[in-house]
């Protein structure tokens, strides 16, 4: 699952290292386009819909938050 | 706050939209993103081409013209007419109401009612509710409401996420007493505490417009606007329908006492394609009974999508049909509003262009 997200987030904003332990949104590496666009990505690739009420900018600060979101959300 | 209303019906719908069409790709090159970055946005979004009014176009002219072609078409007779309701954020003038303009126009007759109301987003139904209202009068019996903006005039080209998306657009919709006995059920919330999520700041009396209003600055997002211009936050608004307009619809569907599966279409406000895709799924509705394809062949008019999704969407098939609709509007204000009403037969739905 880690893989997957890493490439998604790689494909949304490839000028990104994506695998350091950083604040995905404090550090401006996602704005809320990007995340619109992650969520699209990320119900494509789990075969889901992630609920509209966990669409926050902190559910998307780091691999481990985007991890328990889909967790959440049905992905095993 | 619930409300029922009895023995009113919809009796035709006519939008007007502007023959003037801008595609997305041709304005891609005034926002901050990259061509992939875009072309993505454009998919999950649904960002198309938008009809723009061409400069100096207003709302009367939009709504004269559509009511003159129902009037030539003999669809409505204008000593018929015993109120107008315009729901618009867009008038001709700060004073007199717009609406009185449109009926000096017309030369309709002065014993009638003509109202402004300033709302956007929820402004069909809030309009519904102030018409139905009307009826309750003996000596009104047709009413005339009218939505109608060009808000594409107060946005900024280079303001990515609300450029792609404007509209300019006007409706007509014809109503009137029943003898019928249905019952249209309605609900309706407001939040005045987040009034700023959608705003243009300057141009009233609180921030006249001066040329310190006119100056572009650019946003953390990388937008260029001016206070002079439309700036809606779109993370708030997004949050904020996807908290509030769920439990509404729940609500107004068990008040009225039937089932997600008993509505026949659920036709929202086009704010994008994304809210609304995750509206539909928060309600386990199928998407195919939330059409969310307004913004990509015409732009969000504000409080006109509705009316303009229920024209393109099911067009004839409402002079044919009995169909049972909830409506929804959600956005300025903070307002959010719903409607459940059985639409059948109606004289005409139709679009035209200006």
């Amino acid at each position: 699952m880690k893989q997957k997200i890493i490439d998604i987030l790689k494909e949304i904003r490839p000028e990104f290292d994506f695998t350091e332990k950083t604040d995905f949104i404090e550090q401006g590496m996602l704005d809320s386009f990007d995340i619109v666009s992650l969520v699209s990505s990320l119900d494509e690739e789990f075969g889901i819909s992630i609920d509209g009420l966990d669409i926050l900018p902190e559910n998307f600060s780091g691999i481990e938050s985007i991890i328990a979101l889909l967790k959440k959300n049905g992905v095993k | 706050m619930n409300l029922i209303f009895r023995n009113k019906k919809i009796s035709g719908l006519l939008t007007v939209l502007p023959k003037n069409e801008i595609k997305f790709e041709d304005e891609m090159d005034n926002y901050n993103f990259t061509v992939a970055q875009s072309l993505k946005l454009k998919k999950i979004m649904g960002y198309g081409s938008h009809r723009i009014v061409e400069s100096g176009v207003t709302i009367s002219d939009l709504c004269v013209y559509g009511l003159n072609y129902l009037f030539d078409q003999k669809l409505l007779k204008k000593e018929d007419i015993d109120a107008i309701v315009l729901v618009t954020q867009s008038p001709d003038y700060i004073l007199p109401p717009t609406s009185n303009v449109i009926q000096g126009k017309l030369g309709l007759k002065k014993d009638m009612i003509c109202l402004d109301i300033n709302q956007g987003c929820a402004g069909y139904e809030i309009g519904l509710f102030q018409s139905f209202m009307l009826l309750d009068q003996p000596d009104i019996n047709k009413v005339v409401l009218l939505n109608a903006d060009v808000l594409s005039q107060k946005v900024s080209k280079r303001d990515r996420s609300n450029n792609p998306l404007i509209g300019d657009a006007a409706s007509v919709t014809i109503l009137e007493k029943s003898e019928t006995d249905l019952t249209i059920y309605a609900n309706i919330k407001m939040d005045g505490t987040a009034f700023d999520t959608v705003i243009i700041p300057a141009g009233g009396f609180k921030t006249p417009s001066s040329p310190a209003t006119a100056e572009m600055t650019e946003d953390a997002e990388g937008n260029f606007r001016s206070l002079d211009q439309l700036c809606a936050n779109g993370d708030k608004i997004f949050n904020f329908v996807q908290r509030e307009v769920p439990p509404m619809i729940e609500s107004l569907l068990e008040k009225a006492g039937i089932t997600k599966d008993d509505v026949d279409y659920f036709m929202f406000h086009q704010p994008n394609k994304f809210t609304l895709t995750k509206l539909a799924d928060k309600l386990q509705v199928p998407h195919e009974k939330v059409p969310s394809n307004i913004l990509e062949f015409f732009g969000n008019s504000n409080g006109v999508s509705v009316p303009t999704s229920i024209s393109f969407n099911l067009g004839d098939r409402l002079t044919k049909e009995s169909l049972l609709i909830c409506l929804a509007g959600f956005g300025v204000g903070l307002t959010w509003a719903s409607l459940l009403l059985r639409m059948e037969y109606l004289s005409f739905n139709e679009i035209i262009y200006f």
